[in-house]
C-alpha cells in the first residue's frame, strides 16, 4: 500500500511528530511505501538545522533525517508555512536578504501541490496534528 | 485520477492558523482538479459567520475566501447541523448561500463515501 | 469502507471525543493515541456512550506506548484493545480512510 503523512505540529511542542515519525518507521518496516511526509503550518519546525535538543533526550529531526537518507523519503515542507515561520533554503534566504538559511538536508521546500499530489498517489492519508 | 477528498474544518477561525490553512488547502486541491468537498464542524462553524473584520488583529478576513469558494469549483460545501445548534448559529448569520446542512448520521455517511479526509 | 478515528485529547479537558462518537458508525475503529488514551479510563468523560459504541459493533483501540508512558496499563477499560505502531499501521491499511481529531 502506499501511504501519505501529513504533519501539522512542531516537534517536542506536542507529540504529534514523534507520532507521525513512528509510524512513518512503522510503514517502511512493513513493506509500504511511503510516498511522502508533508510538513504544514507548525510541522515545518521539523526541518531546521538549528535546533539543539539535549543530547540526552530524543532527537527527531536527526531521526527524519535518517529515515529519508536511509530509505529515500521525500520529506516536503510546505513553503509559504516555512517562509512565514523562520525556516529557509538558500535560494529563499538571499531572495529575502536574510542573514542565513536553515533548511536541513534531506528536507525540501514545496507547494499545497505536493500535498494533494501525495494524495492523489495514495491509498492511506493520514493527518498528525495538535 | 480524481480522488474523492474531504477536508474537515474543525477550527475557530483566527485564534489559530488553522482554518485557514485548511481553506488554502481546499483551494489548492480544487486547482488539481480533485473532488473535493468542505465539511465545517465543531468551532469550524464560526468561520462562515458574516461581517469578519481580520484587520481588527491584523489578519485575512476568511469570510471572504469563504464566499469565494463557489469560483473556485468548491461546491460541495457542508455545514453540521448539531454544530451551528450549539453555537446558535442560524442561516442568516452565514456567509455563503449554497451550503447542505448535514445531522450526525448523515456527516457520517459523507466521511464513508471519501477516498481521503485531510483533518484540519 | 470504514473509517478509522485517531483521538489524541484528553476528554476530561477537550470535548473532540464527543464529536469523534457522533462521526463514528459501527464499522468504524477508534484509535486514543498521545493525550487521548485518558479517555481509556473507566471513569472517563463519555466512558457510557463509548461502550455503547463498541457494543453495536465499533473496535476501540489504544496506543500501548502511549498508555504505558502515562502508567495507564492497570487502569484503562476492559473493551479497549492495545496495539502498538505496528498495530496502528495495520488499522490504517484495514480502513477506507482516517480522520484524526485533535
Amino acid at each position: 500500500m502506499i501511504f501519505a503523512i501529513n504533519v501539522l505540529s512542531a516537534p517536542y511542542s506536542s507529540q504529534a511528530s514523534y507520532s507521525a515519525y513512528q509510524f512513518a518507521k512503522s510503514v517502511i518496516a512493513q513493506g509500504h511505501q511511503l510516498h511522502r511526509v508533508f510538513f504544514y503550518q507548525d510541522g515545518i519546525h521539523n526541518a531546521t538545522t538549528l535546533a539543539t535538543p539535549p543530547q540526552d533526550e530524543f532527537d527527531l529531526h536527526n531521526a527524519w533525517q535518517e529515515l529519508a537518507r536511509e530509505h529515500h523519503i521525500d520529506l516536503v515542507i510546505c513553503i509559504a508555512a516555512a517562509l512565514k515561520r523562520g525556516v529557509l533554503n538558500q535560494e529563499e534566504s538571499v531572495r529575502y536578504r536574510k542573514n542565513g538559511s536553515n533548511l536541513a538536508e534531506g528536507f525540501s521546500l514545496g507547494g499545497l501541490g505536493q500535498l494533494i499530489e501525495a494524495a492523489v498517489v495514495a491509498d492511506r492519508l493520514i493527518t498528525f496534528g495538535n | 485520477m480524481r480522488k474523492k477528498i474531504l477536508l474537515v474544518s474543525r477550527h475557530a477561525p483566527y485564534g489559530t492558523t488553522t482554518a485557514r490553512e485548511a481553506l488554502d488547502s481546499a483551494l489548492a486541491a480544487a486547482v488539481y482538479d480533485q473532488d473535493i468537498s468542505l465539511l465545517f464542524i465543531d468551532d469550524g462553524v464560526f468561520q462562515l459567520l458574516k461581517s469578519q473584520s481580520g484587520r481588527e488583529i491584523a489578519q485575512k478576513s476568511l469570510d471572504a475566501i469563504i464566499s469565494a469558494l463557489p469560483y473556485y469549483d468548491i461546491e460541495n460545501i457542508y455545514i453540521h447541523t448539531e454544530s451551528l445548534a450549539q453555537r446558535h448559529i442560524v442561516a442568516e448569520d452565514i456567509v455563503v448561500a449554497n451550503v447542505i446542512l448535514l445531522d450526525n448520521t448523515a456527516a457520517a455517511k459523507l466521511f464513508e463515501q471519501q477516498d481521503h479526509i485531510l483533518s484540519f | 469502507m470504514s473509517i478509522l478515528h485517531t483521538v489524541n485529547k484528553s476528554p476530561f479537558t477537550n470535548n473532540v471525543l464527543k464529536t469523534c462518537l457522533e462521526m463514528c458508525s459501527e464499522s468504524d475503529s477508534i484509535l486514543f493515541l498521545e493525550d487521548g488514551v485518558y479517555g481509556t479510563m473507566p471513569n472517563a468523560p463519555l466512558n457510557d456512550l463509548l461502550l455503547a459504541h463498541v457494543n453495536r459493533g465499533t473496535n476501540v483501540f489504544a496506543l500501548s506506548n502511549d498508555v504505558q508512558a502515562r502508567g495507564l496499563s492497570q487502569k484503562i477499560s476492559d473493551f479497549i484493545q492495545l496495539v502498538d505502531y505496528e498495530g496502528f499501521v495495520k488499522l490504517a491499511t484495514h480502513h477506507r480512510c482516517i480522520q484524526s481529531w485533535y
